[in-house]
């Protein structure tokens, strides 16, 4: 680079610091009232900035440099404990606003929506200072990363102004006054904070929300986010208030067990919720209407059902239980599992194929686990035992091809977790 | 040179029941512990799922789970007078290696010693005089009675979710459960199992007969369970794998499904596994455990101090490691001297089997569990008068069969040919109405002067160690007992509706090529005399105070049970004991 | 934190989860047909003769030849079982008692070439230069008595004890999971009316006394598994 360049750089820069410096936080009074950084603390649970700014197991709380995989790409988290060089110290309040709920940094590059900017936005600006004075407790850890690890073309923020033009609608939450407090506080943690939308809400092939098909399940890193609607096939109809509130809070509950990236999201936000809270999300949850797109479910060939119920009798029967009805707590029960009767199977054949365990939660640390079956049963078998299972007992979802098993297969091949 | 890691407030050598329970005790004390496993982790899922569990050859011919005699073995001879020469492969027992230990691969029979069985020579000598006995017995109260060990069986129970029907409840001899058992605070946390046909027809058979049967106590979950400790068990379901073989849908107890869950996320619990303890360090003066040696995959050597050293490995193992520590004095049968190695005792086991006619029976043998059948006790322990009969001891009967595996549950009537066309048409007719109870006949294995465990002259491990040679064989005492029980156990068969009843009585010498359980016991036993005894009544080490050592090596002879209940029961107890009275006063909790 | 040490001792330290990798355990691999891996064409010839008049074919089950039991033995010998891997083999040998069990570092797969050399070389003395396969049934069937009951001594090798051994190996192909390469088609299983390695009995608990009816099926599945067969 030349010479005069770079010093101006330099100049810019400098004084760009001492601007942030002479503009910095001393002059909010509350900064740092004791339930402000308590309240923050929470909502900073409920958003989980752990999980993504934290490396898991060996990293430093909220030091970034956490691989989060993307359909375009791996992209690197950034560190935002308070280091003022490497992580996000010598940030005024405006710029940590702007960064969460609009999605531009302070250079003025945008995020890309990995950082979920179109849900935090329905957060109020007090909401999102409240976390901020959390995060400024938390040990500052010097820790350059690089965050931009998109191939190209992803690597180009400036894109980004196209995406948020398309996708990105800011805005805080606006209460529907026809629905109760409690409808009202689920619908804002599980579309704001909670951002549940992120994972669960199926996405344009440039991974903008499809809005008209809120929390209906969306695939990514290799699980399919199943339906959380009240959809009484394939969302939570057959959950019970309380159900969906011990899922949440123990990750387990009659019916089903957390596994995969839900384990996470239970460990380290949900199961830390209050009472109340996951009430709220319970009641907003179960009030998101029946699917218009179940299949019409014409009734599979016979010869896959009876295949697949052969290979269902001697392989799961021994945990799911001749019936299907599993053992509450411990094998889910498939007769009412959303997850099995998904449209998309991705996640019923990443299992057979690969195996799971369930969370560990200090209520529930039984964690009972799945095996592999993918070494004993080829693409048809687990065609035909997935597609008996889907429907053979209350519920009709259609069959499993096994071209969609021999896919996932090959995709699930390299992966490591 | 060893080298040392970060010491721990606690080490303990083996990862099996008792290893768990003590972790679980010692961590809830907010002692920072540490095990440390000879053989690999384990976990249902991943090394015993339901989709390749059910495999015979692998698991019970070419028996995976278990150790392997080239890491470890021993030496046997049945005489004193004889060479000793290694156990290549197992035969007569077979030692487990790996987290869980025998828990991973046990039958889950859950029985209670009887009050008397704690008592036996103040009860035997006051019963028959002291010249009923053979001279060369060395029987010995335990030191601890039943109503000790009382609460503890009871906490095993309800840990291990064992379903039975109570028979003594609380001094009240309760309908269908065994009126000879001890009495207990309450009933079973689960109902019995149900039986399937050949074993609910013994039971009839037995009721028919006088006797009282009642359902094995058993490790399989009738129903699903929740433990104390928040753990999920599911019913079993008569997959017929039970013994030799993990069970793949969490419905054994077992240290995978009971204890390890809950342990593992304690911040105050760690474990090691693939690392074998060589040598429990003592300090100069002998009297002081400083830590374990063990060495890991890489063959190097290293050194975990601890204030406090559990010794939990499996009988024989807890044995070897003292001598090869010497910590305490090693047993001398001619001199009758020292402790360690003394009163090694097994099971005295034999079965009937029963053939009946194909075209009335069909038993379905395959639909069974680890712990099934319905059993009597009416010739346990000193249940009968064993005045006329000249011997003492006694065993449970029952038809125990628990499964139908083909490879080794193909019986033919006396006489069938052991191969061609007669044995094949043999083996067609009589597969699924016949009865194969395996360890039918469980009877008791007292101790004697010349049977008892040290080290071998000649033999070595693969670290240059000697290895410890078994010296056994049967005594008169126990065949003549074997021969009066099989003798009755026939008569129940043959009562079932059998055309043809085997009987295959326990012969003497001791084979070492035969399967007799893996109930082997003693070798450094607890009483109350340091001179007779390696452990005070809290499984203390009378030589080294801040040593413990669980397991049946405690026994001072083996009762006509299976001995896993007792053996959780005593850990408990002394787990109680390290956190009642050691932790406050460390030293020795007995002054002989 | 599961942590694979490795500045620390080689083995795994394992604290506050369960461990878990995907696609985790030990499946066994099923034998593949082809040829022997450890017989040569002579021995399995042999082999496949004793087989057959251990389980002689009849009308309802085919014998221990075309029920694969050769087939087992010759894969159960090129495998650990062969090299009586995990036995303690470390000298000296003596002999024992029979309590005392096999006290030699022959392990099966060269007792099986020892023994069957030996048979080989005293029935072609015996019997005008035919091999053991070579003879009818009954001389075959007379000569294994002969050697069960000891009145038959082989050069160098403890007839009796080897033919106990092929027994077992054979009835042990018979009966174990097809996958082994014994038992083609489960046929040992139907013989006796066993259903293989299934899991879950419980709706048949209660059915006392009646007829299992479900076809067996091996860990690698039965055909009414492929929902293509005809």
């Amino acid at each position: 680079m030349r010479k005069a360049i770079k010093i101006s750089i330099l100049i810019g820069t400098a004084a760009a610091w001492l601007c942030a410096v002479g503009m910095s936080r001393a002059a909010d009074p509350d900064e740092q009232k004791f339930d402000r950084i308590q309240r923050g603390h929470y909502l900073a649970t409920v958003a989980d900035c752990f999980a993504c700014h934290t490396v898991p197991k060996v990293g430093k709380p909220f030091a970034g440099a956490r691989p989060l995989e993307t359909p375009f790409g791996v992209i690197t988290t950034p560190n935002i404990t308070p280091d003022p060089e490497t992580g996000i110290g010598a940030w005024t309040d405006q710029q940590f606003d702007d960064a969460v709920r609009k999605g531009v940094l302070p250079n003025g590059k945008r995020l890309y929506p990995a950082m979920p900017f179109p849900a935090y936005t329905k957060m109020p600006r007090e909401d999102v200072l409240a976390i901020r004075a959390y995060l400024a407790t938390v040990e500052p850890v010097h820790q350059a990363v690089k965050t931009n690890t998109l191939p190209f073309p992803f690597n180009i923020r400036e894109a980004m102004w196209v995406w948020d033009a398309l996708y990105f609608t800011e805005g805080e939450y606006k209460p529907d006054n026809s629905k109760s407090a409690a409808w009202n506080r689920g619908a804002y943690l599980v579309q704001g904070p909670g951002h549940c939308t992120t994972c669960h809400t199926p996405k344009s092939f440039l991974g903008g929300d499809k809005n008209a098909e809120n929390l209906r399940g969306s695939i990514l890193q290799g699980w399919f986010a199943p339906d959380i609607t009240g959809d009484s096939k394939q969302g939570l109809g057959d959950w019970s208030e309380a159900d969906i509130r011990t899922y949440l809070k123990t990750g387990h509950n009659r019916i089903s067990a957390a596994t995969g990236l839900m384990a996470e999201e239970v460990v380290n936000a949900t199961s830390h919720y209050r009472d109340s809270d996951l009430s709220a999300i319970a009641t907003y949850l179960k009030s998101l209407p029946q699917r218009q797109d179940n299949p019409a479910a014409p009734q599979p060939e016979s010869s896959l059902m009876t295949a697949g119920q052969a290979i269902y009798q001697d392989k799961c029967s021994a945990c799911h239980g001749i019936d299907g009805a599993g053992v509450p707590m411990l094998f889910p029960s498939l007769v009412q599992s959303g997850l099995a009767h998904a449209t998309d199977p991705s996640s019923a054949i990443r299992l057979v194929l690969r195996g799971g365990r369930s969370v560990a939660t200090k209520q529930e640390p039984t964690a009972p686990g799945m095996p592999s079956f993918g070494w004993q049963l080829n693409n048809d078998e687990v065609a035909a035992v997935l597609t008996y299972i889907r429907n053979a007992w209350q519920k009709a979802a259609g069959p499993v091809s096994a071209d969609a098993v021999g896919k996932t297969r090959d995709q699930l091949a390299t992966r490591a977790d | 040179m060893p080298r040392k890691l970060p010491k721990k407030d606690v080490v303990i050598v083996g990862l099996g029941w008792t290893g768990s329970i003590m972790a679980n005790e010692l961590t809830d004390e907010g002692l920072d512990v540490i095990a440390i496993e000879r053989g690999p982790w384990r976990d249902t899922p991943t090394e015993f799922p339901p989709n390749y569990a059910q495999d015979e050859l692998r698991y019970r011919i070419r028996h995976e789970l278990f150790l392997r005699p080239e890491q470890t073995t021993f030496t046997f001879r049945n005489k004193m007078n004889q060479t000793a020469l290694p156990i290549r492969e197992w035969g007569s027992f077979m030692p487990p290696n790996g987290v869980g230990g025998g828990g991973v691969h046990w039958n889950s029979e859950t029985w209670r010693f009887q009050p008397s069985d704690f008592v036996l020579k103040t009860h035997l000598i006051e019963r028959y005089g002291a010249s009923f006995l053979p001279e060369d017995m060395t029987i010995q109260d335990w030191g601890v009675t039943y109503d000790d060990l009382e609460p503890h069986y009871d906490a095993f129970e309800y840990l291990c979710g064992t379903s039975g029907m109570a028979g003594n409840l609380r001094g009240k001899i309760q309908d269908g459960g065994n009126p000879f058992e001890g009495p207990r605070s309450r009933p079973y946390p689960n109902p019995p199992q149900k039986q399937p046909f050949s074993h609910a027809l013994f039971g009839k058979a037995a009721r028919d007969l006088g006797y009282k049967p009642f359902p094995q106590p058993s490790g399989n979950m009738s129903q699903a369970y929740t433990n104390p400790l928040g753990l999920h068990l599911g019913p079993c379901t008569y997959c017929g794998f039970c013994e030799w073989f993990g069970c793949g849908n969490y419905s054994k107890a077992s240290p995978q499904t009971t204890v390890l869950p809950h342990l593992i996320r304690k911040s105050n619990f760690s474990l090691r596994d693939n690392s074998e303890v060589t040598h429990i360090n003592v300090d100069r003066s002998g009297k002081r455990a400083t830590g374990v040696t063990f060495v890991d995959t890489g063959g190097d050597e290293w050194e975990q101090p601890a204030d406090l050293v559990i010794l939990a490995a499996y009988t024989v193992f807890n044995v070897q490691l003292l001598l090869h520590s010497k910590i305490g004095t090693p047993y001398d049968p001619v001199a009758n001297k020292g402790v360690i190695g003394r009163n090694f005792t097994h099971q005295t086991i034999s079965s009937v089997n029963g053939f009946f006619d194909n075209k009335k029976f069909n038993f379905n043998p395959f639909i069974s569990s680890g712990s099934i059948g319905m059993c009597i006790d009416e010739f346990n322990g000193d249940n009968f008068d064993h005045g006329p009969h000249g011997f003492v001891g006694g065993g449970y009967m029952g038809q125990v069969q628990t499964g139908g595996r083909p490879i080794q549950t193909t019986p033919v009537p006396p006489g069938t040919p052991k191969w061609g066309a007669a044995w094949k048409s043999a083996a067609r007719d009589n597969y699924l109405s016949s009865v194969k109870p395996g360890s039918g006949v469980h009877g008791s294995f007292y101790s004697y002067r010349d049977v008892y465990l040290d080290l071998d002259p000649t033999y070595t491990d693969r670290f240059g160690r000697p290895l410890m040679r078994m010296t056994i064989d049967f005594h008169d005492n126990e065949l003549k007992q074997n021969a009066f029980l099989t003798d009755k156990f026939a008569e129940i068969i043959q009562a079932m509706g059998a055309h043809t009843v085997e009987k295959q009585y326990r012969k003497g010498p001791y084979d070492a090529t035969e399967y007799q359980t893996t109930h082997l016991n003693g070798g450094a036993i607890m009483g109350t005399d340091p001179t007779t005894s390696a452990l005070n009544r809290y499984l203390q080490s009378w030589d080294v105070p801040n040593l413990f050592v669980t397991g049946a090596t405690a026994f001072p002879q083996n009762a006509g049970y299976n001995p896993t209940g007792t053996v959780a029961a005593l850990a408990f107890w002394a787990a109680a004991a390290i956190r009642s009275q050691y932790l406050k006063n460390p030293g020795p909790l007995v002054h002989a | 934190m599961l942590l694979l040490s490795t500045v620390q001792s080689r083995a795994t330290l394992i604290s506050g989860e369960l461990p878990w990798t995907p696609n985790a355990g030990n499946p066994p691999a099923p034998v593949r047909p082809g040829p022997w891996h450890y017989f040569t064409s002579d021995e399995a010839r042999a082999v496949e003769a004793f087989a057959d008049r251990i389980i002689p074919p009849d009308p309802q089950t085919p014998g221990g030849k075309d029920s694969g039991c050769a087939v087992f033995i010759d894969r159960q010998l090129a495998g650990p079982y062969g090299r009586s891997e995990g036995h303690y083999n470390q000298p000296p040998f003596m002999n024992g008692t029979k309590q005392q069990g096999p006290q030699s570092a022959k392990g099966p797969a060269a007792t099986y070439r020892d023994a069957l050399a030996a048979l080989d070389q005293y029935c072609q003395s015996k019997y005008q230069g035919k091999r053991f396969p070579d003879l009818s049934d009954q001389e075959k069937d007379d000569l294994l008595k002969a050697l069960e009951d000891g009145k038959v001594k082989l050069e160098g090798v403890d007839g009796q004890s080897f033919f106990t051994h092929v027994i077992k190996d054979v009835q042990e192909g018979f009966f174990a999971d097809p996958l082994y390469g014994g038992n083609v088609d489960m046929v040992g299983w139907k013989m006796i009316g066993y259903p293989g390695a299934r899991y879950n009995y419980l709706d048949w608990l209660d059915r006392h006394n009646e007829r299992y009816p479900l076809p067996p099926v091996s860990i690698m599945g039965r055909n009414d598994w492929n929902p293509k067969k005809s």
